[in-house]
């Protein structure tokens, strides 16, 4: 099987290649070349390496047998019958593909249904609960590199590599490759000396400091790095580690200009928040190896030769207890058991003597404690838990506060960020868990969404700074995704992920542009610009067309963010429908999409057109270099175009990803019995396509016709509307009081309790130390006194003394006489030969 | 006793050493009285010559015969003593010259810079 090998070999080298040149800049840095010039060069050669090769297992992809000569899904070598199988390759034995136990006429006929639809819009019959006959996806899992085993426990480096792998990848290389060429050209200046007009020194100068032009790079490369780490990942723990990469990363990126106070606050509140999520998704990691024991996402081979069954495969099962069931969501066997611990004990207990017997009850019981729910809160804490670290990365409510101060970063690194990697990766996340989360996590995942959208739109109404405005329409956006996944739209969500990151790329990168040209981020300094810059100003007219889903909804052509939006808009017309209770659902992210046109109309009104606000910013405005509108045009094309049915992004390429059995319609779930998730292709059928299609048209249109009214006819001012509307324009200005609560409720307290802390440790513990240090010091004086003066010295002084006085003696002997020394002599000779006689009689006596 | 022992008994070595006794005892007296740096000099070359007639009975064939314990050594020990001595009286002359310079003397007494 060509495919099997060739495409995970090629990601990984794409994957592999940034690592390589961030390797290289770390070590050589300034020594690439003049002040670290070639490091742009080597870190843009090594993504768009990794584009060409994403690119051609994406052709790979495409065009291998797994997918029909018609462009629609096909799934391989579907064969009848009642079990799963796994299709064995016969070069790569670690190599699978996930079969589905299913008759290959009614795949094809599906799949012929989907593209008709795809095609032309045709009519689609609702097809109900039958619905669910849907084959899992194709997918090669498998692991590099094993970092360690213990028992069980295998923590590894893998892929899990399907068509949503293979999209992001080709999206998130695409789009760091037009940031990289774009940001050699944006971060000119740190080439040579640079000084920072925001950063004042003590004695009232601007601070000066060698340019960082490499390390902007290096931090860039490892960035492209971690993202394609996490959408590479065939396990969960190798997710977390990359997720955590992705985060360290944008901490370095935020806090570039470290020396700008409000930078690196802005750096440390991105990484402290998304800490918090982070909390959730090991709890959810916890939740799901505790109970599961496996980390992988696929199925794959063990290098002893045992299969392990990854996570999707546990949770959504071909058969459960005998029986087909289609891949519909079962809480997996191991999780039951775990959690009806109390039961198996009692087993265990009344087969103490039969250890096989008891065994065997256990399983027999199994399904009957399914049905009484066991385990099935254990899969909702693993999904909130993974959703949670999501949460964080996406900037979703509560922890949206830190994208819009992230904005402190240079723009293409907001650009990087707010489109193709960070937040992506929540969003990514969702998606690739979607078969984990049960009904009830996916309404908790819809509501999160649909506050945010709403939430960070209004925000966005009042924002002066170009860049902040973009920041809260990607928090909104972002929630737009998320409220899609969230109802069952797992398409919608995907697709509008992969627009979005085109147009958002987009925005910011023109919206860099204009800073670059005025030298301020403020609407209020700008105007009239489209003269001077036609280029950035045409292809954001683009970027913001494209976000508000501009589009003519009879012929069904508009920008990439008409066909996503639309979808999004659709699942959440055909959710409200079957569950009226949450009809919040569909009407809040319509009124927002009114509110997303006019924020985006009014910033580009602002900047573009009317008479100049500031006259000397304005003689100064001049087109960004060649450099910088390239990949403008080249995003502009994608924005544009990337969506239209022609290229077939949604209903060939991400339909072929969909995970397995997501496509039923659900109509219980054990907790919420209420809540039905219809199939996201009943949301096609022309009842449910035509209004809702029809809603968006109107609310963009609403939004865009006020933005024209108030800033291009000027038929009313914004001043008089501020005043009119002076509580809602406070309140939304500062943010709905976001941040001065988490101050009051979080910070604050937090820092008392810190502060406590710090004061027990001053007061108490080094008072414990110190005193104990005092005690001992005083003990030691009692002893110096005591033993070492008056016993040791007095010995050795005393010796001394002795000494000193025997001399003193002695020298009275030293008369320097000389005729009394050989007086001495003599005597002292004689005195020798008596003493010597005396003894040697005596001795010779006895 | 020892006297008259001696006075009967014919000359032999005995006899020498007595004389060698004598000598060394007038050289030490010589040295412990005299204050005068010549005559202390002298005194130390009668205690050299005294040990000389010592070494010269005892190496003397003709006294002991050929129980001799020592050949001709007694002899040139002696010879060595003599030179020695004639090299330490040049020295100890140097000396008293300069002592005399700084005392306008030859008083060893006065020499006392040395005591303790």
């Amino acid at each position: 099987m060509f495919t099997a090998q060739s495409i995970p070999t090629l990601l990984a080298i794409a994957w592999l290649l940034p690592l390589a040149s961030f390797t290289v800049i770390v070590l050589l840095g300034r020594g690439l070349g003049q002040s670290g010039r070639l490091a742009g060069w080597l870190a843009t050669g090594a993504i768009v390496a990794g584009f060409l090769l994403s690119a051609t297992s994406l052709v790979i992809w495409t065009t291998s047998e797994h997918l029909n000569a018609t462009g629609g899904p096909h799934r391989e070598a579907l064969q009848p019958g009642e079990h799963g199988e796994y299709a064995e390759s016969s070069q790569t034995p670690s190599i699978y593909t996930l079969v589905a136990g299913e008759s290959a006429p009614r795949d094809t006929a599906d799949s012929g249904e989907q593209r008709a639809h795809g095609d032309a819009g045709e009519l689609q019959e609702s097809q109900g609960a039958s619905h669910g006959h849907q084959a899992a996806p194709v997918y090669y899992a498998g692991d590099w590199y094993a970092l360690g085993v213990f028992g069980k426990l295998r923590i590894t480096i893998g892929y899990y590599v399907d068509a949503l792998t293979v999209a992001m990848f080709c999206m998130v290389t695409l789009i760091a490759s037009c940031i990289h060429f774009y940001s050699m050209g944006y971060m000119h200046d740190e080439q040579h000396e640079f000084t920072d007009p925001e950063v004042t020194l003590e004695n009232g100068e601007k601070l000066t400091r060698r340019g960082r032009y490499h390390r902007f790079f290096q931090y860039l490369s490892l960035f492209c790095f971690s993202m394609l780490g996490v959408v590479v990942s065939g396990n969960i723990a190798m997710v977390f580690v990359f997720w955590e990469l992705v985060g360290i990363c944008s901490y370095f990126l935020i806090g570039f200009y470290i020396e700008r106070q409000s930078a690196s606050n802005a750096a440390n509140k991105a990484f402290i928040v998304n800490r918090v999520g982070d909390f959730g998704m090991i709890i959810g990691l916890m939740a799901l190896w505790g109970s599961l024991g496996t980390f992988s996402f696929g199925d794959m081979d063990l290098p002893d030769g045992a299969r392990q069954a990854g996570i999707f495969s546990l949770v959504r099962p071909a058969t459960l207890d005998g029986q087909p069931n289609e891949h519909r969501l079962a809480v997996p066997d191991a999780m039951v058991q775990w959690s009806a611990k109390d039961e198996v004990a009692q087993v265990v207990r009344e087969h103490a003597d039969d250890p096989q017997a008891a065994q065997s009850q256990i399983d027999a019981q199994t399904p009957e404690w399914r049905a009484e729910g066991f385990g099935y809160w254990l899969l909702i804490v693993a999904g909130i838990g993974i959703f949670c670290g999501c949460v964080g990365k996406s900037a979703q409510f509560p922890l949206h506060v830190w994208l819009p101060d992230a904005m402190e970063g240079p723009t293409p690194v907001s650009a990087l960020v707010h489109s193709a990697t960070m937040v992506a990766a929540g969003v990514y996340l969702v998606a690739r868990f979607f078969p984990v989360f049960t009904p009830e996590v996916l309404l908790v995942i819809a509501y999160v969404g649909c506050i945010t959208l709403f939430l960070a739109a209004t925000i966005a109404i009042t924002a002066t700074d170009i860049k902040r405005v973009l920041a809260y329409s990607t928090v909104s956006q972002l929630g737009y995704m998320m409220l899609a996944l969230g109802l069952g739209g797992w398409i919608a969500g995907v697709f509008h992920l992969i627009t979005h990151a085109f147009f958002k790329s987009l925005l910011f990168m023109c919206s860099g542009s204009v800073i670059h040209a005025v030298h301020s981020n403020e609407l209020t300094e700008m105007g009239g610009l489209l003269k001077k810059m036609p280029i950035t100003a045409i292809t954001m007219l683009v970027g913001c067309l494209a976000i508000i889903g501009a589009g003519i909804p009879s012929v069904g052509i508009g920008f990439s963010g008409y066909y996503s939006k639309d979808a999004i808009l659709e699942q959440a017309w055909s959710y409200a429908s079957a569950n009226p209770l949450q009809n919040a659902l569909f009407l809040v992210p319509a009124a927002a999409a009114a509110i997303t046109a006019f924020y985006m109309f009014r910033l580009w009104y602002m900047a573009f057109l009317g008479t100049p606000r500031n006259q000397h910013r304005y003689e100064h405005a001049h087109e960004s270099p060649m450099v910088m509108t390239g990949p403008l045009v080249v995003l502009a094309l994608f924005a544009l175009a990337v969506a239209w049915p022609v290229f077939g992004v949604a209903d060939s390429l991400l339909e072929s990803a969909r995970p397995a059995g997501t496509l039923a319609t659900v109509e219980k779930a054990l907790v919420m019995e209420g809540l039905t998730i219809p199939s996201e292709h009943d949301s096609h059928a022309d009842e449910v396509r035509v209004p809702a299609g029809l809603t968006a048209f109107g609310t963009a249109a609403a939004g865009f016709l006020l933005a024209s009214v108030i800033y291009w006819w000027r038929l009313l001012d914004p001043n008089e509307i501020r005043r009119q509307f002076r509580p809602i324009h406070r309140f939304l200005i500062n943010k709905w009081w976001f941040d001065e609560l988490y101050w009051a409720v979080l910070v604050r307290p937090l820092l008392f309790v810190a502060q406590c802390a710090a004061n027990f440790d001053k007061k108490i513990i080094d008072g414990l130390i110190d005193g104990t240090a005092r005690v001992t010091t005083k003990l030691a004086n009692v002893w110096d006194a005591i033993v070492d003066r008056r016993v040791v010295d007095g010995l050795f002084n005393g010796l001394a003394y002795g000494t000193w006085d025997v001399a003193l003696s002695l020298r009275r002997l030293q008369t320097g006489k000389v005729r009394q020394y050989v007086m001495f002599i003599v005597v002292g000779t004689v005195a020798l030969f008596v003493l010597i006689s005396i003894v040697r009689s005596y001795a010779l006596a006895s | 006793m020892i006297l008259a022992h001696l006075l009967n008994e014919p000359v032999g070595v005995s006899h020498y050493m007595v004389v060698g006794a004598v000598l060394f005892v007038c050289g030490a007296v010589c040295m412990a009285t005299k204050r005068n740096a010549l005559g202390v000099l002298m005194g130390i070359e009668l205690v050299l010559n005294g040990a000389n007639i010592n070494f010269v009975a005892f190496g003397s064939p003709y006294l002991l015969g050929s129980k001799a314990p020592l050949g001709l050594e007694g002899q040139l020990i002696a010879l060595f003593v003599i030179v020695l001595a004639a090299a330490e009286a040049a020295v100890a002359l140097a000396i008293a010259l300069n002592f005399y310079n700084a005392y306008n003397s030859i008083d060893v007494d006065r020499g006392d810079q040395l005591k303790g």
